[in-house]
């Protein structure tokens, strides 16, 4: 979807640039860019470290950066909602109202993203960025410590210890799903979606997976 | 010989047990000097409490926990992580300044977020899982 809006901005000084958080490496990501062909940089981050940078817990999360730099918008989610959370496990699909509700969300970003490109609208104010940022706490720092070395004996053939220090870095940073999805032993199908990951969803109760965008 | 993962790279490093380095390899690393007045980076330096030194080598992984810094390693010691602080990092951010990596596309090209500076970038993550 970025590419469209990418398309639609091809004439502003602007660029998607989309970072895949690939602990297994490029391969994994390659079908997916290979298909989508984006003319935006599409990057490779084996090691997670555009999240652990701007503290960011969970894909799809954008930040806004200006011309300057500057952050503008902290990290938030990108367009995608909860309402997978209610779909119907048996035909895996969305109740028509949930469908509908999703893509207005996610064209309601895009036309945010939009409008800051084209008249700087939804820019914050610094003090207002400031107070959104993440907090990035010791523990927070260590699961990313821990994280980094357990991706690194993964791809050594070390798979057990491996194990070991990634159910240490999610029980340090319980709010990185990021951790938790790329640390899991993947479904036929690629996705890190088993019954770990739909228990972990289900305990969350009435909190969010995607937090909505405060715009 | 260790490998040590560090925000600038991979290393790998000759130690004398543990993470305990010669001098040279530690600056290496770490972009920390050992001086007389403790480790040194630029003009700031840390004493280095004795227990952290063995003859002419240092405690690697101790000074970097001193420094409030996170470190893990493998059961077998051989490989490392040295990480960055919360408190260096928050400030990072409060700064507003959006932290800087370089990054490669699936052709190996390297992409530093800098390279972009002058258009407006909106940076998003994703993945295949």
């Amino acid at each position: 979807m970025w590419q469209d809006l990418q398309d639609c901005l091809f004439d502003a000084p602007f660029t998607v640039i989309a970072v895949a958080e690939e602990g297994r490496g490029a391969e994994q990501a390659r079908p997916w860019i290979e298909q989508a062909r984006p003319a935006y940089p599409c990057l490779i981050d084996s090691d997670h470290r555009v999240s652990a940078l701007y503290g960011m817990v969970n894909v799809p999360q954008c930040v806004w950066i200006d011309e300057r730099g500057v952050i503008v918008r902290p990290p938030e989610t990108a367009g995608s909602t909860d309402h997978f959370r209610r779909m119907d496990f048996s035909t895996r699909t969305l109740a028509p109202e949930d469908a509908a509700a999703r893509l207005a969300a996610r064209a309601a970003y895009l036309d945010a993203v939009r409008a800051w490109v084209r008249t700087g609208k939804h820019a914050l104010p610094g003090d207002e960025a400031r107070a959104r940022m993440p907090v990035i706490t010791a523990e927070m720092a260590q699961a990313d410590a821990l994280f980094r070395l357990a991706l690194h004996l993964r791809r050594h053939g070390q798979a057990a210890e491996a194990g070991e220090h990634f159910a240490e870095a999610s029980r340090l940073h319980p709010d990185s799903w990021s951790m938790f999805r790329d640390a899991m032993a993947l479904e036929p199908s690629g996705l890190a979606g088993g019954a770990a990951f739909w228990d972990r969803v289900n305990a969350l109760g009435d909190k969010p997976y995607y937090t909505p965008p405060d715009l | 010989m260790a490998t040590v993962l560090t925000d600038t790279g991979t290393h790998a490093v000759p130690t004398a047990g543990g993470l305990m380095l010669a001098p040279e390899d530690a600056e290496r690393i770490t972009g920390w000097t050992l001086k007389p007045e403790g480790m040194c980076r630029e003009e700031f330096c840390v004493p280095v409490p004795a227990g952290m030194k063995q003859g002419t080598h240092i405690d690697v992984a101790a000074f970097w926990r001193h420094l409030g810094n996170p470190v893990a390693s493998d059961r077998a010691g051989q490989t490392w992580v040295l990480g960055t602080g919360p408190g260096e990092r928050q400030s990072a951010l409060a700064g507003l300044q959006a932290p800087e990596f370089v990054l490669p596309d699936l052709a190996g090209k390297q992409h530093r977020l800098s390279d972009y500076r002058g258009q407006k970038v909106f940076l998003t993550t994703w993945a295949s899982w």
